[in-house]
Parts: structure tokens; C-alpha cells; sequence
């Protein structure tokens, strides 16, 4: 078994909206990401993926839970004792213009992590050493060194999105939570990025949490699967047995929803009716009911907990659809 | 090292080139440049052309017109020539725009009351930009408690009346001057008007800054640069401060032509630049009761006043549109 790097134990984000009421975005998250591997974050918009992804790397405050990244519990740490931890653990985000300071040239934007940053002796870089580790950046996520000079605008969004990954590898971090990094990008350059997002990872031996709404990208990259439903963990597996025989009903659905070039007649499941519900007033009993195609009244008043079925996946379900 | 030519320019140079193509902005500066000029010019002004002193009354004084000296103070020319009023707008030299109920030279007052407003209005404004950065930033980005009493005062300012504030602060002011420790600030300070008028558009200028760090506060860079370890300290220098000073600059024009409205309102009312020293609003005065006879007394220095501010406003809608990196170079597409 692989070492576990990051672990989330029973995390929980809430957020307080007007008139006492209260948005939870996750909810009761438990997890693992082992060395090495790929864990995709699947889910509709709004059920709490990229919350989760900021909250594992503590970039928004978990409302409970804890946290564990490479054996220490990082739940308390101040600001400023996360900093050493920080350059092991870094993020690329979903829109790759907003996450790029306007008004600064692309090597500055890269330098910054460096300068803040001491090195591996716990001495600051000096330029010299800043500047030949922006050479390798550059070189690796496959722009010319001229970028280092331009501003962020004068790129197109692929392009800032190999810029974004450059400087969350700017400090050699051992775990990247990569928040919908292709989504925002048009298909043809989509299989570019996911295609460097895989080869980093084999070259210098990454660990990613790679959220992501598209079904594809994730089956392309990920090793495990958790697929997330109002704000929890419905289902968390293997890739191949998540993605080929799922055993909850959402991923089943989620799966169907996938639009096909080819129309098959054997479809795996009805459509979802309805949409999701909100996660201001959810359901009682499991969350999934009120649209579940093989809902029971059990359903509606006792929640089910994500427990392991037999084939080593862990299912949210009551009744969990045969592999 | 590359040489400074072949970088990309940056984002203050797009914005100088930008505005450097805009006409419009191009004008105002011009205008503005000249009335700087001309306001700076006042002395020779008054010393080789008008040759009078503008801050002397001359009731009793003769001009020489044509070789023939002509009194400064004239008879009506009612039916039972009853009164004088002061010579009009002679059109050479001398009372080249006529004299005020002083026997004044108006178009020299004009000049030495350009100097004040100007001085005020801007002064006033850079001093206001300067304490709404602090407040608008330091609330924007602490936010909560420090946000919440910051803002509280800030809508207290707000909702007085704004020339109700600034004749409050002014009357206590001027009438009693102010003494801080050795220091004593006499009424006729300019100061006075400087410090009032800065204080009273802070509210104005600190909402849109506050409303500017709070939003990049929450941007995803900012994240990103959290999540990178940058201290907030760095964060707010290295991250927030740049892309906040496209606001400020914006901000500064247009506080300058309201400043130089107010400091001509006050003025016009007493309570800002004291006689006998002059600015557009104390000459706007001055004509108040020579608007029947002699109006140029006082339409003079309110179209002086009308150009500054029109410029001045041109010129904040030039900046604006000039500083907006994204959208230009978007539009370049």
C-alpha cells in the first residue's frame, strides 16, 4: 500500500447565508489520496468539488474535520506555520486568466513562490538560482523563454494554463489539487493540457486531486474515482470500476448523461428527472432520492454512510446497483 | 540580460499610449496645462501688462486710455447719474476685463484667483486620495470588524450634506484659526480649505477603492498567491496595491474638478480663501453685485471654473478607458 499523503477526515463546509440560514457546500468528506496517484473529483456544478479541493489544501477553512498531509495534522496550523507545508501542496485553478496577476510579467508571477520561499538549504535564492529554475519551468510545461518577459493577456488560455501549472511546480511540490483545470478550454487544446497534466506526473512522480465535471478527462488521468452529489461522497473507487459498473445510481446516471456520438439503444439507465436539489434545504434520508430511479421509502428517511462493498469501492447507497 | 526595448511594454506604458491617441484627452490636457500656465503667470502679469496691484482697492485711481486718463470708478449712467460702477472691460492692458466694485483689475484677479483654485482644488484632492487609499484599502482588505467601523464612519460623513460639513468645519476654522501644539493655523490658511475639502470627499473616493480591494481580495490570484505562501503583506503590496492604483488615478481628476467646486462655493460664501487674496469663488463674489452693470465680474471666473472642471472630467474618462489593460488589448483582437 502506498503511503497516504493528504487525508480528510469527516470535513464539513459550511457557509452562513443571510436569514440564519446555512449552505452546506461539503459535507462530512472523508478521504485519502495515496503517493502517486490520480483522484478524480467527479460532479454537476455546485456540489461542492472545488470547495473541496480548497478546503484540502486549506485555502478556504473547513468548518470541521481534520486534515493530514503527509503524516502531520496540518486542521490548526496558523498561516505562517503552513507555509513550509504549502511549498509541498499547491493548486491550479479553473480560470487561468483570473489566477494570474494582470499586471505582472509572466517570470515575476513565476519567481514569486521562489522568493518567498527559501531553497532546499534554507537559504534564499538568489536571482541567479531563481532565474535558471524559471529556464527549467518554462521548459517543462512547453513554452519558449521568452513568456517569462510578456504579460498574462497576451496569451491564449492554454498557453496561461501551462503558466499556471509552471508556477504551481515552481517549488517541486509533492501533491497538486488541479480545480477543473480543463474546463474553461477548448476541447482540441483540453487533451493538451490533460496530456501534460499525465506527463508531469510521471516525470516527477505527482500526486493530484483532479477535479473535474467531464467524464472523459477523468477516466483519460485518474487512477480513483470520488464521484460527489451535494456536497458528499456518493462513490469512491477504482477508476475502471467506478466509471464501467457503477454501484451507485448517480454515477450510473451521470454516466448515461454522457452525450454519445453514437445513439444506443441499450441505455444504461432513464435519464435524471428533476434538478438537484439545494444544498440550503437538503433532502432528509439519503440526498439522491428525491431523483433516484430506484429509490425506496427507506430512502427518504434513513442517509445512508459511504460504506466498502465487496469488490473494495466505497457506496452511499442502500441499495447499490450489481457490479 | 535582454535590453528594455524588446520587452513587451507594460501596462502603464499601454495606458500612456492609449491616452496619447485619445484626442479628447489630449485636449484637456492641453486646456488644463494652459490654465496652469496662465495661473503662474499672474505676477508678470500684474506686474508688466495690468501694472495695477490686484489686491489694492483703487476707487480713487484714473487709467490711461487713448492718452487720456480715465476714472476707474464711473457715473451711472441712470437718468439722475446716481452711484458709480466700475469701468468696463477696456480691452487692452490695463482693466483689459474691467474693474470690480474695488477698482480692482479683474483680469489680474482672475490670474491670482486661478492660482488658489488650483492649488486648492488639486492639493485638496491629492491629500483626499492619499487618506481615502488608507481607509478603502485597509478596510477592503481586513475586512470584518475594522471594514465594518471603517464604513460605519464613512456613511456617517456620507449622509451629512456635503457643503453643511464642509461650512461646519470651515466656520469653526476660519473664525477661531487652529492651533495644534507650537503650531497656529491663521484663517487666512489655505490649508484650511485644503484640509476641509480633502476631508469631506474621502467617503467618495474611499467606497469605490474599498469596493476594488474586496473584490481582488477574493480573486482567484490572490487565492492562488495564498496558496503559494506569499505573506499578506507581500500579497497586499505585490498584488492588490498595483491593480488598485488604475482606480486611484482615475479617481484623481474627478475629485479634483469637485474639489475645485467646492473650494469656489466656500469661497463664494466667505468661509474658504479670505479677502483679501483671491479665487474664483471669492471674484464670483465680488460680482455678485455688479451681475446687472459689469456681469464679466462674475461670468469670467465661472467659465474659468466650467473649462478646469470639463476638462478635467474628459480627462477621467480618458484615463479610464486608457487603464482598462484587459479590455484594449482585447479589443485589439
Amino acid at each position: 500500500m502506498a503511503e497516504t499523503l493528504l487525508s480528510a477526515r469527516s470535513l464539513r463546509k459550511d457557509y452562513r447565508l443571510p436569514r440564519g440560514q446555512r449552505l452546506r457546500a461539503v459535507d462530512d468528506v472523508s478521504l485519502d489520496v495515496h503517493a502517486g496517484e490520480v483522484l478524480g473529483v467527479v460532479g454537476e456544478s455546485g456540489c461542492g468539488k472545488s470547495t473541496l479541493g480548497r478546503c484540502l489544501l486549506r485555502l478556504t477553512e473547513a468548518s470541521a474535520g481534520s486534515l493530514t498531509f503527509e503524516g502531520h495534522d496540518i486542521t490548526g496550523l496558523s498561516e505562517r506555520a503552513l507555509r513550509p507545508v504549502r511549498q509541498r501542496m499547491q493548486m491550479v485553478f479553473q480560470d487561468s486568466y483570473a489566477s494570474l496577476n494582470p499586471r505582472r510579467r509572466i517570470g515575476d508571477l513565476l519567481a514569486e513562490p521562489l522568493r518567498v520561499h527559501p531553497d532546499a538549504h534554507g537559504r534564499r535564492r538568489d536571482m541567479r538560482a531563481i532565474e535558471a529554475r524559471l529556464a527549467e519551468l518554462v521548459d517543462l510545461v512547453g513554452l519558449t523563454p521568452d513568456a517569462l518577459a510578456r504579460y498574462p493577456h497576451e496569451f491564449s488560455g492554454g498557453q496561461r494554463q501551462r503558466i499556471n501549472i509552471a508556477r504551481a511546480l515552481a517549488l517541486s511540490p509533492r501533491l497538486i489539487v488541479a480545480d477543473e483545470p480543463v474546463s474553461a478550454l477548448d476541447v482540441s487544446i483540453q487533451a493538451q493540457i490533460v496530456n501534460l497534466f499525465a506527463d508531469l506526473q510521471a516525470r516527477l512522480g505527482l500526486t493530484y486531486v483532479f477535479i473535474a465535471h467531464d467524464l472523459a478527462v477523468v477516466r483519460q488521468i485518474s487512477t480513483r474515482v470520488a464521484v460527489m452529489y451535494l456536497g458528499a461522497v456518493v462513490e469512491l473507487g477504482a477508476t475502471d470500476d467506478v466509471l464501467h459498473a457503477p454501484a451507485h445510481p448517480y454515477t450510473s446516471a451521470l454516466i448515461a448523461a454522457v452525450p454519445e456520438p453514437v445513439v444506443r439503444a441499450d441505455k444504461l439507465m432513464p435519464s435524471l428527472r428533476g434538478d438537484v436539489p439545494s444544498p440550503v434545504n437538503p433532502p432528509p434520508g439519503c440526498r439522491f432520492h428525491t431523483r433516484c430511479p430506484v429509490a425506496r421509502p427507506v430512502c427518504g428517511q434513513d442517509a445512508p454512510t459511504l460504506r466498502a462493498v465487496p469488490d473494495g469501492r466505497q457506496v452511499a447507497c442502500h441499495f447499490p446497483l450489481a457490479g | 540580460m535582454r535590453s528594455s526595448s524588446s520587452l513587451p511594454p507594460g501596462p502603464w506604458a499601454v495606458a500612456i499610449r492609449a491616452l496619447a491617441r485619445d484626442r479628447a484627452s489630449l485636449v484637456s490636457v492641453g486646456v488644463l496645462a494652459l490654465m496652469v500656465l496662465a495661473s503662474l503667470m499672474a505676477p508678470l502679469y500684474a506686474r508688466y501688462v495690468s501694472r495695477t496691484d490686484p489686491f489694492l482697492s483703487n476707487v480713487a485711481g484714473q487709467v490711461q486710455i487713448d492718452g487720456r486718463a480715465v476714472d476707474i470708478m464711473q457715473p451711472n449712467d441712470n437718468p439722475l447719474h446716481l452711484g458709480l460702477s466700475p469701468i468696463g472691460p477696456t480691452g487692452r492692458g490695463a482693466y483689459l476685463l474691467g474693474a470690480d466694485s474695488q477698482g480692482r483689475d479683474v483680469a489680474a484677479r482672475l490670474l491670482y484667483g486661478g492660482r488658489n483654485s488650483l492649488l486648492i482644488a488639486s492639493a485638496a484632492a491629492l491629500l483626499c486620495v492619499v487618506m481615502a487609499g488608507v481607509v478603502g484599502i485597509v478596510a477592503g482588505f481586513f475586512g470584518g470588524v475594522v471594514d465594518a467601523v471603517l464604513s460605519r464612519i464613512m456613511d456617517i460623513m456620507w449622509a451629512v450634506p456635503v457643503y453643511l460639513f464642509a461650512i461646519s468645519l470651515s466656520i469653526v476654522m476660519v473664525s477661531q484659526g487652529l492651533t495644534i501644539g507650537p503650531f497656529t493655523i491663521t484663517s487666512d490658511n489655505l490649508l484650511i480649505p485644503i484640509v476641509i475639502i480633502a476631508i469631506v470627499y474621502v467617503p467618495y473616493a474611499a467606497r469605490p477603492i474599498r469596493g476594488r480591494v474586496m473584490a481582488l481580495r477574493n480573486s482567484e490570484f490572490v487565492l492562488a498567491a495564498r496558496g503559494l505562501g506569499v505573506p499578506s503583506a507581500r500579497i497586499l503590496l505585490r498584488d492588490i496595491l498595483p491593480n488598485v492604483t488604475g482606480t486611484i488615478v482615475v479617481l484623481a481628476p474627478l475629485l479634483t474638478a469637485l474639489a475645485l467646486l467646492t473650494e469656489s462655493a466656500l469661497s463664494f460664501l466667505s468661509i474658504g480663501v479670505q479677502a483679501p487674496a483671491a479665487s474664483w469663488g471669492t471674484i464670483i463674489q465680488d460680482g455678485e453685485g455688479l451681475i446687472y452693470t459689469r456681469p464679466l465680474v462674475a461670468v469670467a471666473p465661472g467659465l474659468a471654473i466650467v473649462i478646469v472642471v470639463l476638462a478635467l472630467n474628459v480627462l477621467g474618462d480618458g484615463l479610464r478607458d486608457a487603464l482598462d489593460v484587459r479590455e484594449t488589448s482585447r479589443r485589439g483582437h
